[in-house]
């Protein structure tokens, strides 16, 4: 018996997705981003709209410049973990940095954002302790949960009282209970009702830490995501974000006013036991935090987009999510379907997701799209009129 | 009222064919994933419905050890006692 064997559906949904010729939707390759906008994609310019690359940051010509300028300096790696050669001084400089941003005392950096979820809570919760996670959590908030061995329960998804109702039932059950939320949504791209689930915590006495990765850059005055934009960071105990979608380079963090988070590098797993962030991506993470700083227009220009975006892909009578936010997703009902279109989209010059399940929500599959400050109106209609084009000849336009 | 492993898995039975995408034929010695053609996410959910109806949580890792709907309804009326 072969030891993949036990990927036998695996391989039979990929030969059903690829049937007829479509392509890998796992395996896209863009050979060339010619902007943060447009792609090389089989050798065409593509209009890239699943990015995650929210503020165009990516392309940002500061941090490129610092990026390079780290390099020289400080050589391309660090060839080592934090806990033993990898802390240099731009390692402190970037934590500062990020503190200081957030207005909180502490600041740990992972080398991804998976890790920092992964990190955080796998070291917050441990075995005698109760994770409580929204139900449409992304798979690294699972898999923190499955290293630090808490007992896990799931409250419905963006459900403050459901959540009210499960710790009750855990009152006078020892152990410290850890709410876990996200400040958007990464497939539905659903803003949680951050407010209501700080007035939970102040009732119960649970921690909450929130997931503002999709959402820092994004949301709040001055860009610190969901828990500013509700007027509730003081109710967020730990936030966990990073680096690599509004601020276009890679890695992740947690900041806190909790002391004991520094305790946390000494027993979190995924950030002791990995090499730490090379100098060049530091360097570049921190100019484009300046970037993101400098230029609050750009997140009103995401939002303006997010809203044409949505508005213009329920006008062509598909059927998206109830907010617009910069994660606009078009839910269909069969994954044939959904594979069909997103090939068709693709062959028209627009990259975007295809999200199957159990990935997605509800088990329905989603041509999931990611909007730009960066993308020009005459981009933003140009995808809608080509996923109308391609509504039209599936006939999925019903209520066009 | 006090529930017991059969009134459990009895209600268990009763949630699950009012979803008229599972088998008619189930009974408790039905395996959830198996014979329900459930992924794990259609597990989670279900069961969240069953808590719903019992009052109770049923902590994530406990799911890995239950194969059919007598397992789960013997979990249930564990956390309930222990509660």
């Amino acid at each position: 018996m072969s030891i993949f064997s036990k990927y036998e559906s695996l391989a039979s949904s990929l030969k059903a997705v690829t049937a007829g010729g479509g392509r890998n939707p796992f395996n896209v390759v863009i050979e060339k981003p010619i902007s943060s906008t447009v792609g090389l994609i089989e050798g065409r310019e593509t209009l890239l709209f699943g990015t995650n690359n929210y503020l165009g940051l990516s392309q940002s010509p500061a941090a490129i410049e610092a990026a390079v300028e780290a390099a020289r300096a400080y050589g391309v790696g660090t060839t080592g973990s934090r806990i033993a050669n990898g802390t240099q001084g731009l390692h402190r400089q970037l934590e500062q940095r990020l503190a200081a941003f957030f207005r909180r005392r502490h600041c740990m950096v992972f080398s991804t954002g998976y890790q920092a979820n992964l990190g955080t809570i796998s070291a917050l919760a441990g075995k005698d302790d109760y994770l409580l996670l929204d139900a449409d959590s992304h798979a690294s908030i699972y898999d923190g949960s499955r290293l630090g061995h808490a007992q896990v329960i799931r409250f419905r998804h963006n459900d403050a009282d459901d959540l009210r109702k499960r710790l009750r039932r855990l009152d006078g059950t020892p152990g410290a209970k850890l709410v876990v939320v996200e400040g958007i949504y990464s497939m539905m791209g659903d803003v949680v009702p951050m407010a209501e689930f700080a007035a939970v915590k102040r009732e119960t006495g649970a921690w909450l830490l929130a997931d503002e990765a999709h959402s820092v850059g994004v949301m709040g005055e001055h860009g610190r995501g969901v828990a500013e934009a509700d007027g509730v960071e003081d109710d967020v105990d730990f936030v966990v974000g990073t680096f690599s979608k509004s601020l276009g380079t890679v890695g992740g963090y947690c900041v806190s006013n909790h002391a004991g988070l520094d305790l946390i590098r000494l027993c979190s797993r995924p950030y002791m036991f990995t090499a730490s962030l090379p100098p060049e991506v530091i360097a570049a993470t921190m100019a484009a935090l300046d970037e993101m700083e400098r230029h609050p227009e750009l997140r009103v220009q995401l939002m303006d987009n997010a809203r044409r975006l949505h508005a213009g892909l329920q006008a062509a009578g598909l059927r998206t999510g109830p907010q617009a936010s910069p994660v606009v997703s078009v839910v269909l009902d069969d994954i044939p379907v959904a594979v069909a279109f997103w090939n068709r989209l693709l062959d028209l010059g627009v990259y975007v997701n295809l999200s199957l399940p159990p990935a997605t929500p509800d088990q329905h599959p989603l041509l999931r799209t990611s909007v730009m400050a960066t993308h020009t109106p005459e981009q933003v209609d140009r995808a809608v009129e080509i996923f109308a084009v391609v509504a039209r000849e599936m006939g999925l336009n019903h209520a066009a | 009222m006090t529930e017991t492993v059969a009134s459990v898995s009895a209600l268990i039975v009763k949630t699950l064919l009012a979803n008229p995408k599972v088998p008619r034929d189930i009974n408790g010695s039905s395996k959830i994933v198996e014979d329900l053609a459930f992924d794990s996410l259609a597990v989670m959910n279900f069961v969240m419905e069953i808590e719903d109806t019992l009052d109770v949580s049923v902590p994530l890792d406990r799911l890995a050890d239950i194969r059919t709907i007598d397992d789960l309804a013997a979990c249930i009326v564990s956390l309930k006692q222990a509660s």
